[in-house]
């Protein structure tokens, strides 16, 4: 029943949202009142209905009513209670349904906190959203229906794909789509503000917020599904440059560059045309992404012959969206005037060049992903991978990298780039002592990854330079300092983390990328190998019993210098309902590095086929990822941004340069 | 089990979002190179594990042969040790395949008249979108700068700071 009761949500939800798209946008260009009234609480009902079905699908998922036929080919009755719950969206209804409850959750989370918007400019972003809205579920609910019974319904389920149960990759999807979605509040904001004709300061301080959670939860998503692949994928690779791996990327590289131009429209009035392109491009990046993922076209021609409906609803679906918003664009965007003016080296300037390497970098993953598809339509096979990306890549984000903490020192309006280069001559400094100090260490051996550490020390140390300065660290006492600390705006305070974390970032890449040491071998029960400092002795495999599946142990004793200091146990897994084995690495992490260990074939005798790395730095990836988001996060709770709450009572513009420098 | 697990790593990495599209495809995680594949002289294994990272497993996706435990991928390692052993050089081994496979198996796309628009396109978009900023802060200076004052106007402006300095 309570699936029945899912599906007429759901449906429901699709007529609340034809009315929240069509009433509010009307009764804005009229001028009628109570049209414009309909958008808060169309949104908020929507947003429930969305939830019943949605809870009504968990709620099949958990009693494992197999008579749903989504139930019955994703899910198992032996499955863990908790895979059961993320098996929801392990499959494409379930993770479309996802994708609209976030979309409809950020819908009505604009209704319930945007109550000082105008009310002319919320009725028309909540439109926008309900069209978005409007699309996605008549697509569920013509292409794509998880609510869909079989008759008679199976004994059992065909259950989850192993590799799918996993803490990891369980909740990689709900973050991801967090970031996605989140963008259409961007996104619809543009339009709106295209509508309108108007752009200024409160409205670049309400698009911020929303631009920043989506983009923490996007960075979040990214690095747990990066990790994911770390540790699941047997190998120690991080980084794939995939065409959903890419998809992902495209949008966060756009909203980061999103993030910082619409500063510029806030604090300077200026920008504009820009900041609201960069937002449908972001937005535009997302629904490529979920074309190019739903629709497989990339991955597989045949996924895409498959299901024909489903890829061509989309491709429309995309098409009516980006076309029409730029179109919409075309036509509007002159009305928007620039104000403030700045010289090219300003603070502006700065922010202007890391928009251009950002969006560059944007378009040039795009490219290189969508080229094989390209150039096949010319009839040339040919492939864009790692070797690719990362050259392009790094030629690009070296220059960024190095200008990058002269950034926030630079002054608005006009700026004086010796007073910026004296304010961080310490990050130089201890750049350049690391630098030298590993090169004679390395003994000139890989002098390109002894320059990228300096990169990161430049980063890290450089991200904390203007927020010494304010706090004038070591040049007053440290209480005194502590009590400046107190009072800089959260936004610089996360400014100067998300900095810093991308530093972290920098440094984990290149310390992998040149110093991973590995060894592939054979290992009989009792032999011993040494890796970096480590004394890896095998001692044997024994079999081990999951909730569903049977696993062989593998028993490994590290030691360094004589002391033992863990046991590790990689697992090779079998998973009798769907007949598939994985691998389960085992890390043992010091923070400054991991040692990796996989269990492979046997050989025979005892022997196994073992696979051990010890890999650098690696867990600065993650860390400085989360150090990224925690900056996001600090920076969110800045009293100016408070998420839905931009405070009326100051005029909005001319706002004044609060997050800075002195002028 | 080995045998089955094509394709392992590309079809974990779509994971959950691909299992709609991806109807059955027998997936396990990547072993990669096998301990009995490797060449005893360290100097040509080093080599061959250079080489196998450039190569695509043309049966998978977007992934190296040296990262592949697909069967094909297998016998590509195996057939490039083979050639590096026969005493070819690493370009003449990357040449041997791609005679059979085509550009196709190279992860980093050759240059050659077909991708030159590819190996161009940073630089098309960087040159592409700096114009535009340059543009733009050109067009923003000469506005910014207003025009200077007539010798009449600045008569005036000196004649009122001036009465405005003597109260």
């Amino acid at each position: 029943m309570f699936v029945e009761l899912g599906h007429f949500a759901l449906i429901l939800a699709c007529f609340v949202a034809l009315a929240q798209a069509v009433l509010p946008l009307w009764g804005a260009q009229r001028g009628i009142v109570p049209l414009m009234a309909v958008a808060r609480p169309a949104a908020q009902t929507q947003f429930l209905l969305v939830l019943a079905a949605f809870l009504a699908l968990v709620q099949a998922f958990v009693a494992s009513d197999f008579s749903v036929s989504v139930v019955a080919q994703n899910s198992h009755s032996l499955k863990p209670l908790l895979y059961k719950i993320t098996g929801v969206w392990g499959n494409h209804e379930g993770s479309m349904v996802l994708w609209v409850l976030i979309l409809t959750l950020f819908g009505a989370l604009v209704a319930t906190f945007g109550g000082n918007l105008p009310a002319p400019l919320q009725a028309r972003v909540l439109s926008i959203q309900a069209m978005i809205a409007l699309g996605f579920l008549v697509f569920i609910v013509a292409t794509s229906n998880p609510f869909l019974r079989v008759v008679p319904p199976p004994a059992d389920g065909n259950g989850l794909n192993p590799l799918l149960q996993d803490p990891g990759l369980a909740f990689h999807p709900p973050f991801l789509y967090l970031g996605y979605v989140g963008f259409s509040i961007a996104f619809s904001f543009a339009v709106a503000a295209l509508i309108e004709g108007r752009v200024d300061a409160a409205w670049a301080r309400w698009v911020r917020p929303w631009t920043l959670l989506a983009w923490c939860a996007l960075t979040f998503g990214i690095a747990m599904g990066s990790w994911w692949a770390y540790y699941e994928l047997g190998w120690g690779g991080w980084w794939y440059w995939d065409p959903v791996e890419n998809a992902s990327f495209m949008p966060w590289l756009a909203g980061t560059a999103l993030l910082h131009s619409a500063i510029v429209v806030e604090k300077r009035d200026a920008l504009k045309i820009w900041t609201v392109l960069l937002a449908i491009i972001a937005f535009s990046f997302s629904l490529v992404g979920t074309f190019l993922v739903r629709s497989g076209v990339l991955t597989s021609v045949h996924a895409f012959a498959n299901d024909p409906a489903r890829g061509v609803f989309i491709l429309l679906l995309l098409t009516i969206a980006i076309g029409g918003s730029f179109i919409l664009f075309a036509i509007r965007a002159p009305v928007l005037k620039d104000s403030g003016l700045f010289a090219p080296l300003s603070r502006e300037g700065g922010l202007l060049l890391n928009n251009l390497f950002l969006s560059v970098a944007a378009g040039v993953v795009f490219f290189g992903t969508l080229f094989p598809l390209f150039a096949s339509a010319f009839g040339y096979a040919v492939s864009v991978g790692p070797p690719f990306f990362n050259l392009v890549f790094g030629l690009l984000m070296t220059p960024f990298l190095c200008l990058l903490p002269l950034g926030p020192l630079l002054a608005w309006k006009r700026a004086d780039l010796l007073g910026a280069a004296q304010r961080v001559w310490v990050a130089g400094l201890v750049a350049g002592v690391a630098v030298i100090l590993l090169l004679y260490v390395t003994n000139g051996s890989a002098v390109a990854a002894v320059f990228g550490l300096g990169l990161a020390a430049w980063l890290i140390v450089g991200a904390f330079a203007d927020l010494a300065e304010r706090i004038k660290l070591f040049r007053a006492p440290l209480a005194n300092s502590w009590g400046r600390l107190r009072i800089v705006p959260r936004a610089t305070l996360g400014m100067t983390l998300a900095h810093g974390g991308l530093g972290v970032v920098v440094a984990g890449i290149v310390a992998v990328s040149a110093w991973r040491a590995e060894d592939i071998l054979v290992m009989r029960p009792g032999q011993t190998t040494d890796i970096s400092g480590y004394s890896v002795r095998f001692e044997g495999v024994h079999p081990a019993e999951g909730p569903n599946y049977s696993a062989e142990r593998g028993e490994f004793v590290v030691s360094r210098n004589g002391e033992d200091v863990v046991r590790l146990h990689p697992e090779k897994r079998f998973y009798p309902v769907q007949q598939q084995s994985t691998t389960e690495s085992a890390i043992h992490t010091t923070g400054f590095g991991d040692l990796y260990v996989v269990l492979g074939d046997d050989q025979g005798g005892g022997a196994r086929a073992v696979r051990i790395y010890h890999n650098p730095l690696a867990p600065w990836l993650w860390i400085g990822a989360v150090i990224m988001v925690a900056g996001g996060l600090i920076s969110l709770t800045d009293r100016r941004y408070r998420v839905g709450l931009p405070g009326r009572r100051r005029p909005p513009a001319p706002a004044p340069a609060a997050a800075g420098t002195t002028a | 089990m080995a045998q089955q697990r094509r394709c392992a790593r590309v079809t974990l990495i779509l994971g959950w979002l691909l299992l709609a599209t991806i109807v059955v495809s027998p997936a396990g995680p990547g072993a990669a190179v096998e301990p009995n594949e490797m060449l005893a002289d360290p100097a040509l294994e080093d080599r061959a594990r250079e080489i196998s990272r450039e190569l695509r497993c043309v049966v998978c996706q977007n992934e190296s042969i040296d990262e592949s435990n697909a069967d094909l991928a297998h016998d590509l390692r195996v057939l490039v040790r083979e050639r590096l052993v026969a005493g070819d050089s690493d370009d003449q081994v990357v040449q041997y395949i791609v005679d059979r496979y085509g550009d196709f198996v190279l992860l980093r796309p050759p240059l050659k008249p077909q991708t030159y628009i590819l190996w161009a396109s940073p630089a098309i978009l960087l040159l592409a979108a700096g114009t535009i900023i340059l543009l733009y802060l050109r067009r923003h200076r000469r506005t910014a700068a207003p025009a200077p004052l007539t010798a009449e106007e600045q008569a005036r402006v000196d004649a009122l700071l001036k009465a405005d300095a003597e109260p």
